[in-house]
C-alpha cells in the first residue's frame, strides 16, 4: 500500500483507482451472468426430470477437459504477472502466449462439442429438439446461450491478452507500472471462474 | 489528466470552449476527453432526443383528442406510445442528469480536474449516440418500428414483426454506456476528492450521483442481459421466456423490473441531488439535516432495488411475495419523505428568491409530492389491482419523471447555464416559460388521474365518449405545455447565439466549488486543486448558529 501511494506522488498515477474501476467492472459482468443463472436455477426447479436426463447428453470428458486448459490458463496469466513484477520481460510474454494457446485450445474443444450436437440435430429451433419436452428445450437452450455467452467473453480475453503482449513488447507494461496487465489477468480469472460454475451446472449435476 | 496545459493567451488561461488542444475544430469536440465538453455532446445529443420524445407525445394526445380515428390508425400509435416511451426512458430521463450535469459538475464540485476514466467517459458517449441511432434506424427500416411498449413484454415481443430486435440492441448498448459512466463516477467519487473533502462534506448532489452510480452499475447488467435474451429467444428461438417452448413469460416480467424499478431511482435521485443543491442556495439557508438527505440517497437507492415486485401484482405472485413488495414498496416512501421535509425545513425563515431555478425546484418539490403519494397508494394491493394499467399509473409516472426529474433537469438547466456557457438568458422569458410548463404539465397530467381512476385503460387507441371530456382537457394542456418548452428552450438558445458574455463568477452567490473557478471554467478547472475546510451550504448571514455546529467539523 504504502509503496502504491508513493508511486501516485510522484507520477501522478493511480493503480488503486484503476483496479477499483476494473473490479467494478467485474461485478457488472457477474450480474450479466447472474441474471441467467437465475433463469437457470429457477428452470432447473421447474423441469427437474428433464434437467436431468438432458444434462446426461453432455460429454462429461470434453468438459473435464476445458475446465483443465482453462485452470491452467488462469495459472499462467497470474505467471505473466509474476514474471513482468520481476522484470521479467520474454518471460512474461511467453506465458502471455501460453494463455492466448490455452485459450484458442478451449475453444476448439468447445467447437468440436458443440458442432457433435448440432450433428446430432440439437440445437435451437431444430425437430429433433422440439420433438423433446419443454424441460429439455429449455436446457439446451440455456447450454447455447450460457456457454455462448461465455464463448465470447473468452474471445474478448484473448483479444484484451493480445493487446497486453503488444504494450508489454513496446515496454508500456514494465516492471513498475503492470495495471494494465493485472487488469487484464483479472477479466480473464474472471472468464475462468464463470466457467467453474459453468462446468458442474451443466455436466456435473445429472 | 496528463495533457499538457494549454497555451497562455495574454496570461490568461483560455476557457474550455476556446481551449485548442491535440486536435482542432469539430474533432476537438468530437475526440475530447475533458469532462465538460462531453457534458456538453450529451446535452445537444439529450436536447435533440428529449424534443423528438416530445414530439411523438404530443402527437398521441393529438389523436386522443376525441374518440376514434382523429390523425393517425390504431398501429402508428401503438408505435408512437412504444417509441415515446423508449426514447423518452434510455435516451432522455436515463442518462439525462448525471450525463450532461453530472460529466460537467461531479469533478468541478469535488474539486477535480477531470473524471477518473476520461476516455472511457467519451467511449460511454459514443455508445449513447449508437444506441440512440439504432433506436432511429429501428423507427426506418421495413418492419416498422416495435410497437410493443418500452417494457417488452412476453409473448407480445417475440411474436410481433415490427424492428424489435434493434429497439431491443439499442437498449442494450445504452445499458452498457449507462454503466461506465457510474463506474466512472463511482470510482472519481472515491479517489478524486480534493484534499480536506470527506465525505460528509462532499455537496448533496455528490452524494445524489454516487448513490445513482451504484444502482447504475448494480441493476443496468440485469436490463442488459435481459434484453440481450429476448433478442436471442427471436433470432434463434430458444425458449427462455416463450411460453409456447415452456418459457415463463412472468419470469421476463421479473428480470425486467428487477433492472427497471431501481431505474426509476436511476432517473429520479440525480433531480433529488440537484434540488437539494438549488434550494439552499436561493434561500439562503444552510441545508437542513445535511446528513439526512445524504444518507437518504443510500437508503433510497438500497430500497428501491427491493421493490421492483410492485409492477407485477396483478401478473400472478405468492400472496407472501405481494405483502413483502407492498410493504417495501411504502419503506421507500421513508427516504423520500425525509428529503422532501428537509428541503420545506429549509425554506423555513429563509430568505428566498424566486429566480428561474428556484421556481422549478419548488415545483419539483410540489409535483414529486403529488407523485410519491399516488405511487403509495399504489403500492396499496387492494388500490393496485383497481388502477393497474389505467391511465392513473400514467399519471402517476409523469408526475414523478417529468415533474420530478424533468423539472429537475430544467431547474439544473436555468441554474448552471451562466456558469457552462458564459452567457445569461433572459430571466423574464424564462419564468414565463415556467408557468406555462408548470400549468400546462398539470392540465395535460392530472386529468389522466381521474380518468384512470373511472377506468380508463393505458395505451388505448379509442376509449368511451365518457371519457372525452378528460382526454380533450389533457390535449389542450399538452399545447401549453409543449409551447412552454418550446419558449425554454428558444431562449436558452437565443441567449447561446448572443454576443452579450457573462463571465460573474457567482451570479447567484453558491457556496459550492464551482462557483469560485472563471466563467465559463477554465480547461484544467481549477489552476490549483483547492483545499477543502468548510461544509457546503454554509450560509452566515441568516443560519441559527445551532446548525452551523452540527455541519463543521
Amino acid at each position: 500500500m504504502s509503496v502504491q501511494e508513493q508511486t501516485i506522488a510522484h507520477v501522478h498515477r493511480d493503480d488503486i483507482g484503476t483496479r477499483m474501476g476494473m473490479w467494478l467492472f467485474l461485478f457488472t459482468e457477474l450480474l450479466l451472468f447472474g441474471g441467467l443463472f437465475i433463469l437457470y436455477s429457477i428452470y432447473r426447479f421447474q423441469y427437474q426430470a428433464e434437467f436431468h436426463l438432458a444434462a446426461k447428453e453432455l460429454n462429461i470428458l470434453v468438459g473435464t477437459l476445458n475446465t483443465a486448459i482453462l485452470l491452467t490458463s488462469s495459472l499462467t496469466m497470474a505467471l505473466s504477472i509474476a514474471a513482468i513484477q520481476r522484470n521479467k520481460i520474454s518471460l512474461s510474454i511467453f506465458f502471455q502466449l501460453l494463455t492466448i494457446l490455452l485459450a484458442f485450445g478451449f475453444m476448439i474443444n468447445k467447437y468440436f462439442e458443440w458442432s457433435a450436437k448440432i450433428h446430432h440435430g440439437i440445437y435451437p429451433d431444430s425437430d429433433v429438439l422440439l420433438a423433446k419436452p419443454s424441460g429439455e428445450i429449455i436446457f439446451f437452450g440455456l447450454y447455447y446461450v450460457m456457454t455462448g455467452l461465455h464463448g465470447v467473453h473468452v474471445i474478448i480475453g484473448v483479444v484484451l491478452i493480445s493487446v497486453m503482449m503488444r504494450l508489454t513488447s513496446k515496454q508500456v507494461i514494465t516492471s513498475n507500472n503492470y495495471v494494465k496487465l493485472e487488469s487484464a489477468g483479472l477479466y480473464w480469472h474472471l472468464v475462468d471462474i464463470i466457467w467453474i460454475f459453468l462446468f458442474p451446472l451443466f455436466y456435473l449435476i445429472t | 489528466m496528463s495533457e499538457t496545459i494549454a497555451v497562455n493567451s495574454n496570461g490568461k488561461h483560455p476557457n474550455y470552449i476556446e481551449y485548442q488542444g491535440k486536435h482542432k475544430g469539430l474533432a476537438g469536440w468530437l475526440l475530447t476527453t475533458d469532462h465538460k465538453r462531453i457534458g456538453i455532446l450529451y446535452l445537444i445529443a439529450i436536447t435533440a432526443f428529449f424534443l423528438t420524445g416530445v414530439t411523438f407525445g404530443f402527437l398521441m394526445r393529438l389523436e386522443l383528442i376525441s374518440p376514434g380515428r382523429t390523425i393517425m390508425d390504431a398501429q402508428t400509435y401503438n408505435s408512437f406510445f412504444t417509441l415515446h416511451g423508449v426514447i423518452m426512458i434510455f435516451l432522455f430521463v436515463v442518462p439525462g442528469i448525471p450525463s450532461i450535469f453530472g460529466n460537467f459538475f461531479l469533478p468541478i464540485l469535488i474539486g477535480a480536474k477531470d473524471v477518473f476514466f476520461p476516455k472511457l467517459n467519451l467511449l460511454s458517449w459514443y455508445l449513447y449516440i449508437f444506441g440512440g441511432i439504432l433506436a432511429i434506424i429501428s423507427i426506418l427500416l421495413p418492419g416498422g418500428p416495435a410497437d410493443t411498449g418500452w417494457t417488452f413484454y412476453i409473448p407480445y415481443s417475440v411474436r410481433t414483426g415490427t424492428n424489435v430486435d434493434l429497439a431491443l440492441f439499442a437498449a442494450f448498448v445504452l445499458g452498457f454506456s449507462s454503466i461506465l459512466t457510474g463506474l466512472n463516477f463511482i470510482t472519481t467519487v472515491h479517489r478524486l476528492r480534493a484534499p480536506g473533502m470527506t465525505w460528509f462534506k462532499m455537496p448533496l448532489s455528490i452524494w445524489a450521483f454516487y448513490s445513482t452510480a451504484w444502482v447504475q452499475v448494480l441493476a443496468t447488467p440485469i436490463i442488459g442481459i435481459t434484453v440481450f435474451m429476448v433478442a436471442i429467444e427471436r433470432i434463434f428461438k430458444v425458449g427462455l421466456f416463450d411460453p409456447a417452448l415452456g418459457g415463463d413469460p412472468v419470469l421476463y416480467q421479473h428480470l425486467f423490473w428487477i433492472y427497471s424499478h431501481p431505474a426509476v431511482y436511476i432517473m429520479i435521485l440525480p433531480a433529488m441531488g440537484i434540488i437539494s443543491e438549488i434550494i439552499p442556495v436561493f434561500a439562503r439557508r444552510t441545508i437542513f439535516g445535511y446528513k439526512f438527505i445524504a444518507m437518504s440517497s443510500i437508503a433510497i437507492a438500497l430500497f428501491g432495488s427491493l421493490v421492483w415486485g410492485h409492477h407485477m401484482f396483478t401478473a400472478g405472485m405468492a400472496d407472501a411475495s405481494q405483502f413483502v413488495f407492498s410493504l417495501l414498496t411504502m419503506v421507500v416512501a421513508i427516504p423520500s419523505a425525509i428529503k422532501v421535509f428537509n428541503w420545506t425545513a429549509t425554506l423555513y425563515k429563509g430568505s428566498i428568491l424566486l429566480e428561474t431555478p428556484m421556481l422549478f425546484a419548488l415545483a419539483f418539490i410540489f409535483l414529486f409530492t403529488i407523485g410519491g403519494l399516488t405511487g403509495v397508494m399504489q403500492g396499496v394491493l387492494s388500490v393496485d389491482i383497481m388502477v393497474q394499467d389505467t391511465s392513473f399509473i400514467v399519471a402517476h409516472f409523469h408526475y414523478v419523471m417529468f415533474g420530478g426529474t424533468g423539472f429537475g433537469l430544467m431547474a439544473a438547466m436555468h441554474y448552471w447555464f451562466p456558469k457552462m456557457f458564459g452567457k445569461m438568458y433572459n430571466k423574464k422569458v424564462s419564468k414565463i416559460a415556467f408557468w406555462l410548463i408548470f400549468i400546462g404539465f398539470n392540465i395535460t397530467y392530472f386529468p389522466m388521474f381521474i380518468m384512470g381512476w373511472l377506468g380508463m385503460p393505458r395505451r388505448y387507441y379509442d376509449y368511451l365518449p365518457e371519457f372525452h371530456i378528460y382526454h380533450l382537457i389533457s390535449t389542450i394542456g399538452s399545447w401549453i405545455l409543449v409551447s412552454g418548452i418550446l419558449l425554454m428552450v428558444g431562449n436558452l438558445i437565443k441567449a447561446l447565439l448572443s454576443d452579450k458574455k457573462f463571465s460573474e463568477k457567482n451570479p447567484w452567490g453558491g457556496e459550492t466549488l464551482e462557483w469560485t473557478i472563471d466563467t465559463p471554467p477554465i480547461h484544467e478547472n481549477f489552476l490549483e486543486i483547492p483545499t477543502v475546510h468548510a461544509a457546503p451550504y454554509e450560509y452566515k448571514q441568516n443560519e441559527t448558529t445551532v446548525l452551523t455546529n452540527q455541519e463543521v467539523k
